[in-house]
């Protein structure tokens, strides 16, 4: 281990008189007395007590709305029709109604504090979500069976998909599926419409973008399709494929309004393969077009018509269908969850600091060994 | 364990499976027979590798080392699809990493190969460049005796000489005993031209010794073979825990098998519509079986690869400031510390016992010759011996020997009245200094006339013959048949006609000469005690002068001898001679017999005097030990010297108090021996101080057998000395605490004798710098002064300790946060082993991310310098373990069980339902993982600050550094930033201020 110097001399061996090698280096060694810590404690309390305070306010002003269609209304068939997931050739609509109490996003401002915090929200904007019960996206093998060489259009990936994705890779007749594995295979396939009821008695469908619900990365960076011109049509390159297992049509028929969102950079399916972190969830579907009618001023109060393309099988996995009609704020939906959490903290700090202030008083002035 | 191994040196060969070898066949100068008995030889390999066995023996041993061949093991089974849940990058780059970085270390240490400093086999003696086939040898690694032995071959053989033709054709067998681990018997017998010889020790030399004297000489191998190493069982603390560790992994694993076995049993089975695994799923137990695997392949990173690497480094660094410390280095002997193992430093902070030798370690190993009482009067200053130590500086005028052209120039002496008595020839103080210059073993060498050195085997005796030297009697010449001394300038020749030797049973050393007047005379020096028995009845009167004289000196620390003489009979010399010659040819017991001669003849002897030599003490010791005592470390003193010499050492160091010692000690020596035994132990000689005070126990030792009762005793004292103790005795002392005590054993020492002593202790010193380098190639730290041991523990043990402890809780802490979140999620997933985080981030967290930071802090974290050294009690906590043992241990993995636990479930909670701003879902897996990431990367960034006492530039920048590379990292893998981080990990640092705050 020894160091070793090539000089000699009487001293040659001595060590250098360096900083760092005589451990001598300069520094800053904080120390943690009453004076600095139960302050940061109070002050601590203090700002988690005022962002939960905000928060809470915040998550007041928003509200969502959950209609659950899983056997509702006149879906009970379709929901007995649908007990196994390959049996969707046969198509099941139905309609489950249901009523809407306030206006989203507009709400009665009673304080001035609401206001003046709901001031800077953004207005109007009413998001449906389609939502899943007990449905594991997050399991280890399904999460893996994907390919996302092939989902970012590489030609030779497409054809030739990977071994992760099986036994979602191959049809029984040895094609290659696009998109393969078993989370694209098991992608949501209802479409739901809603129809605005108002008390006059006509039916207006309520508008919904249905485009732009995907992350910009995903749709852009991570999902593309194979490479096609004017000659050669998106059908073309998926040429040699075929659909996965429980779909009805193929990947490039997704979309049959628009024929850009189709192919592998389809919005809800760039949606579903963005695979959810635990078993319940939701999903954005769309987004309120508040275009015309009686949606600019957002999502009315009354009732409403919601009619089912009834294909996604729920019942093998004892799992439910819904849909969610949210608001948003800067902070997100409607979540309790977050405020409280530090609201309780700012509590927890506000004991702690407390105790530690009354140990101070009594015993800490008095001991002069608090160093120990 | 510690008992060196003669001959085949390999205990593997008396494994019960192989037939015991019930003697040993060697023939000289036949191969194809020696070899039929597969015998080990001697074949020296100066290198395990060469070129193109590196790597692949390099690696077979590394994979030999249980953690390695562990992560080897993980690493397989990230290759089962089934199983592997993390890609195999995430392991085999840190393990790749670890493995270079120790392939690379060997290497280093393959370069530097060890020298031959002695005899590597048992050799039988067949001729020699001395006359009669003698050979000289020294056994010092052997038994720590530095006295020269004698050897000699058969005279059959040592008429051999160095014909190398004769030698070759030499055809000789040898039946002997195996290998055994007796080093002072050996029987067997040489068939040679059909004529049997009967064979001894005498005529063995044995491994390790060191030939003396002797040009060169032939020998026989008898036994040969690997040399068993003093394997001393330095274990790694961290090797317990690792296995702690890895039990709770496998608890884990097991409880998450289970819940993986249920889940798949209640719900997944109504999943395979979706999955259609059925071959595996359809067995639950099978999948939950799998799952077990795949979680321990994602929870091993609570005791990553990465620890390993990490604590290398930090050992390493730990034992470069040692190197690099300028307060250890001694710039006298241009020598600085070095540490020579690595993996000891944090041991260095938890000491408990030292044991330290006295010769060259608290003393300096010069003797001085500073007093003598003759014939009933002193001379030598007679100021306090502790003055001297202390000040270094004599009041008296130095003697002037000016007189004497032969005088060594460096002797000095501070009572003329010598000098005075030398000049009027008084007969008496004549006598005293013929007989300093005639009884000993030493060689002198006259390169340049009047130029002497002598060749001393012990330093005493160096010094006795030195001072003789100076006033007046010098030893000039010796054969082996005469002494020449120039008397007062005049050269006188005696014939030497015996030499009794010296050894540990006779205590005593005389020689029979004829002077030029032809009388016959012996002089004998010896242990007082043993020469007052033997002296005239006339001589009492003297003997009790001298005898309190002798007390005088040895209450100042000083080393004392008797001397004495008698005029010889012409015939019971002649007739005491014949029997020696008998005797000397006797095959059996020819030591008894010996000793009884010389028994005989050494009896009705004359006291001339007593010499008292000082052994002066190295620089600082006093202090030091007084230092280290308030450190509450126990310093036993392990001296193969005398009782009286022990004792004195005792008084010198402070280690005994000087006047509470004092009174009983001279009572109850003198008849103590007889009292102490029956009253404690009825075997065996225990000498015992019990003084109200304060104890100090002084053991001789032969009473240091596996007692626990002596260790009881001994512990309740504050000092122990053991005297008179064998090299193999002092580890044996070691060993006993350390199996009783388990506490943390420091050895420190110099010398060939003290390696089995630093080889035992757990921690083993070598004070380097001296001519010896046995001592220092044994131990794991070596310094040139006694006193840096208070730097190395107070400051360089207490500091390693503090870090390592402070790393260790933190690496613990941060791996446990970091782990377990995987654990959490288990319980949403279905437990199928989904990893929270990406597979990136799990490879970097460790080593990229949070790695620096935590290695500043173990390197460069400082408890205050100035109370360590100013307050020994600061130790304690070391000794005791308090800051890293399982109570905290479990703290801080609870504390990182804790924190994994908020920073899954609150963002868990806040994930239920979160939607980003536009409205898109972000309660996806990615998200999340880069929600946990962030919140764990800032979570354990802060706890490393709060850990952090000394924030040095490297701190700062290790710190903000990691942070910076994670979020370059981060936006660099998810370019427009997909996700607004939310503001939620401000509650998880302020609960972790609080969990910190609130464990201080």
């Amino acid at each position: 281990m020894g160091k070793k110097q090539a000089g000699t001399g009487p001293l040659s061996r001595r060590p250098d008189n360096s900083a760092f090698k005589q451990q001598r280096l300069p520094a800053w060694s904080p120390s943690l007395t009453p004076q600095t810590v139960l302050p940061t404690f109070y002050i601590l309390s203090l700002v988690c007590l005022l962002l939960g305070i905000w928060l809470l306010i915040t998550v007041e002003y928003t509200y969502e709305l959950k209609v659950d269609y899983t056997d509702a209304g006149t879906c009970e068939q379709c929901f007995n029709l649908r007990k196994h997931a390959i049996d969707s050739s046969t198509p099941c609509k139905c309609t489950v109604s249901f009523h809407v109490p306030k206006t989203f996003p507009r709400v009665s401002f009673q304080h001035d504090v609401v206001r003046l915090s709901a001031r800077c929200l953004p207005q109007g904007d009413v998001f449906f979500y389609y939502g899943l019960r007990n449905f594991h996206q997050n399991l280890r093998r399904y999460m893996d069976s994907r390919d996302d060489a092939q989902m970012v259009g590489r030609k030779n990936n497409l054809k030739a998909p990977s071994s992760y994705c099986a036994p979602f890779d191959y049809d029984a007749n040895g094609k290659p599926i696009a998109p393969c594995g078993a989370v694209a295979n098991s992608m949501f396939n209802d479409s739901l419409t809603v129809m605005y009821n108002p008390t006059d008695g006509s039916k207006i469908q309520v508008p919904l973008y249905r485009k732009g619900i995907a992350w910009y990365t995903d749709k852009n960076v991570k999902f593309r399709n194979p490479p096609t011109n004017n000659t050669f049509s998106l059908q073309q390159a998926f040429e040699g494929t075929t659909r996965p297992l429980y779909w009805q049509r193929p990947v490039y028929e997704l979309d049959d309004i628009d024929s850009n969102n189709n192919g592998f950079i389809n919005d809800d399916l760039i949606v579903w393969m963005r695979e959810a972190a635990f078993p319940n969830f939701k999903k954005l579907y769309g987004v309120l077009n508040r275009a015309q009618g009686p949606f600019t001023e957002g999502l009315p109060a009354g009732n409403y018509t919601l009619s089912i393309n009834y294909n996604f099988p729920v019942e093998p996995f004892r799992g439910r269908k819904e849909l969610v009609i949210s608001m948003v704020t800067w902070f997100g939906g409607q979540n309790y969850f977050l405020p409280i959490a530090y609201l309780v903290t700012s509590g927890l700090i506000l004991v702690t600091a407390v105790v530690l202030t009354t140990v101070f008083v009594k015993v800490g002035k008095k001991g002069k060994n608090m160093e120990e | 364990m510690l008992v060196p191994w003669r001959g085949g040196w390999n205990p593997r060969s008396k494994s019960p499976g192989q037939a015991l070898e019930e003697e040993r066949h060697v023939r000289a100068n036949d191969r194809d027979y020696n070899e039929r008995f597969s015998y080990a030889d001697n074949r020296i390999k100066t290198a395990k590798y060469n070129v193109f066995t590196f790597l692949p023996i390099n690696l077979f041993e590394q994979f030999q080392r249980f953690a390695n061949a562990y992560f080897l093991v993980l690493l397989i089974l990230q290759l089962i699809p089934e199983i592997s849940s993390l890609s195999w990058f995430t392991t085999i780059v840190p393990l790749v990493l670890v493995l270079a970085i120790t392939a690379v270390k060997d290497f280093y240490r393959t370069l530097s190969v060890s020298s031959l400093c002695c005899l590597q086999a048992d050799l039988l003696l067949l001729s020699s460049s001395e006359p009669y086939g003698l050979c000289y040898i020294e056994t010092a690694e052997l038994d720590g005796e530095t006295n020269l032995k004698v050897r000699q071959a058969l005279t059959v053989t040592s008429d051999l000489g160095d014909d190398v033709a004769k030698l070759a054709d030499f055809s000789g067998e040898v039946i002997c005993e195996p290998p055994n681990n007796k080093l002072d018997k050996f029987t067997g017998t040489l068939c040679w031209k059909d004529n049997k010889y009967s064979l001894d020790n005498e005529k063995m030399l044995l491994r390790g010794c060191v030939l003396r004297n002797t040009e060169w000489c032939f020998g026989l191998v008898i036994f040969a073979g690997t040399s068993l190493q003093f394997s001393s069982m330095k274990y790694d603390e961290i090797f317990l825990v690792f296995f702690q560790i890895f039990g709770f992994l496998i608890c884990m694993g097991i409880i998450l098998a289970i819940g993986n076995t249920i889940w798949e049993q209640k719900v997944g089975s109504d999943f395979w519509e979706y999955l259609q695994w059925k071959e595996l799923t359809i067995n639950a137990v099978f999948s939950g079986f799998l799952t077990f695997w795949s979680y321990i392949i994602i929870l091993n990173t609570v005791v990553p690869i990465s620890l390993y690497v990490s604590v290398e480094v930090l050992r390493l660094g730990h034992s470069y400031f040692i190197n690099w410390d300028r307060r250890m280095y001694y710039s006298r002997k241009d020598t600085p510390a070095e540490a020579r193992t690595t993996t000891l430093n944090e041991e260095l902070g938890q000491v408990e016992f030292i044991f330290s030798d006295k010769t060259g370690t608290l003393t300096q190993n010069i003797m001085v010759f500073n007093k003598c009482s003759i014939n009933g009067k002193t001379y030598g200053t007679l100021e306090h011996f502790l003055l001297y130590i202390h000040t270094d500086k004599w009041k008296t005028p130095c003697v002037d020997f000016s007189f004497n052209p032969l005088m060594d120039r460096k002797f000095r002496f501070h009572d003329s009245s010598l000098v005075e008595a030398i000049k009027l020839e008084e007969p008496l103080v004549q006598e005293f200094f013929r007989l300093l210059a005639l009884c000993h073993t030493i060689m002198p060498e006259e390169r340049n006339e009047g130029e002497l050195v002598y060749q001393a085997q012990s330093p005493d005796e160096g010094a006795l013959v030195t001072a003789a030297r100076n006033f007046g009697f010098v030893f000039r010449s010796r054969t082996p048949e005469t002494i020449t001394l120039y008397e007062m300038g005049q050269a006188v020749t005696y014939q030497l006609l015996a030499i009794l030797d010296f050894n540990n049973v006779r205590k005593r050393m005389s020689v029979i000469v004829r002077n030029p007047k032809g009388q016959l005379k012996l002089y004998s020096k010896g242990a007082d005690t043993i020469l007052f028995d033997r002296l005239d009845p006339s001589n009492e009167e003297l003997m009790f002068t001298t005898s309190e004289h002798l007390n005088e000196f040895a209450g100042e620390g000083l080393r004392t001898l008797a001397l004495a003489y008698k005029d010889l009979d012409e015939d019971v010399f002649d007739e005491w001679m014949k029997k020696l010659l008998f005797a000397s040819t006797a095959l059996d017991n020819r030591e008894e017999k010996l000793g009884a001669l010389y028994e005989e003849i050494e009896q009705r002897m004359l006291l001339l005097g007593a010499t008292a030599i000082e052994d002066k003490l190295q620089e600082g010791v006093p202090e030091t030990i007084a230092c280290l005592t308030l450190a509450n470390i126990k310093i036993w003193v392990l001296t193969g010297d005398k009782l009286e010499t022990a004792m004195n050492i005792g008084y010198s160091c402070n280690m005994t108090a000087k006047e509470k010692i004092m009174g009983p000690s001279k009572d109850k020596f003198s008849s103590g021996l007889d009292m102490e035994k029956t009253e404690l132990y009825s075997s065996d000689s225990v000498f015992e101080e019990t003084i109200i005070a304060e104890y100090a126990l002084i053991i001789n030792g032969h009473s240091l057998v596996k007692s626990s009762i002596l260790v009881d005793v001994a512990c309740l004292c504050k000092t122990v000395i053991c005297c008179r103790v064998t090299p193999l005795q002092k580890a044996l002392v070691v060993e006993l605490i350390k199996r009783h005590k388990r506490a943390v054993t420091l050895a420190i020492g110099d010398g060939a004798n003290d390696v089995s002593m630093i080889k035992t202790a757990h921690i083993g010193v070598g004070i380097s710098g001296q001519e010896g380098m046995q001592a220092v190639l044994a131990s794991d730290y070596s310094f040139a002064q006694f006193r840096y041991l208070q730097r190395l523990l107070l400051v360089h043990g207490r500091w390693s300790y503090h870090r390592m402890c402070n790393f260790l809780c933190y690496f613990f802490y941060k791996n446990f946060a970091f782990t377990l979140v995987h654990f959490w999620y288990g319980f949403l997933c279905g437990f199928s082993a989904q990893t929270v985080y990406d597979q990136w981030f799990i490879t970097l967290f460790n080593i990229v991310y949070t790695s620096l930071p935590v290695l500043a802090m173990g390197l460069f974290d400082q408890v205050s310098l100035q109370y360590s050294l100013r307050f020994p009690n600061l130790y304690r906590p070391g000794q005791l373990n308090q800051l890293f043992n399982k109570r905290k241990f479990f703290t801080c993995t609870l504390q990182g069980v804790c924190t994994s636990f908020i920073l899954f479930f609150i963002p868990y909670g806040a994930f239920m339902t979160a939607v980003r701003d536009d409205g898109a879902h972000i309660s996806d897996q990615q998200a999340f993982a880069v929600t946990i990431a962030t919140s764990l990367v800032i979570v354990v960034s802060v706890q490393i600050g709060l850990d952090t006492n000394y924030w040095t530039a490297v701190n700062h920048f290790f710190i903000w550094g990691s942070l910076a590379v994670y979020f370059a990292i981060l936006f660099a893998m998810h370019s427009d930033g997909i996700f607004t981080i939310f503001p939620n990990q401000f509650p998880f640092i302020g609960k972790n201020i609080n969990g910190y705050i609130g464990s201080l």
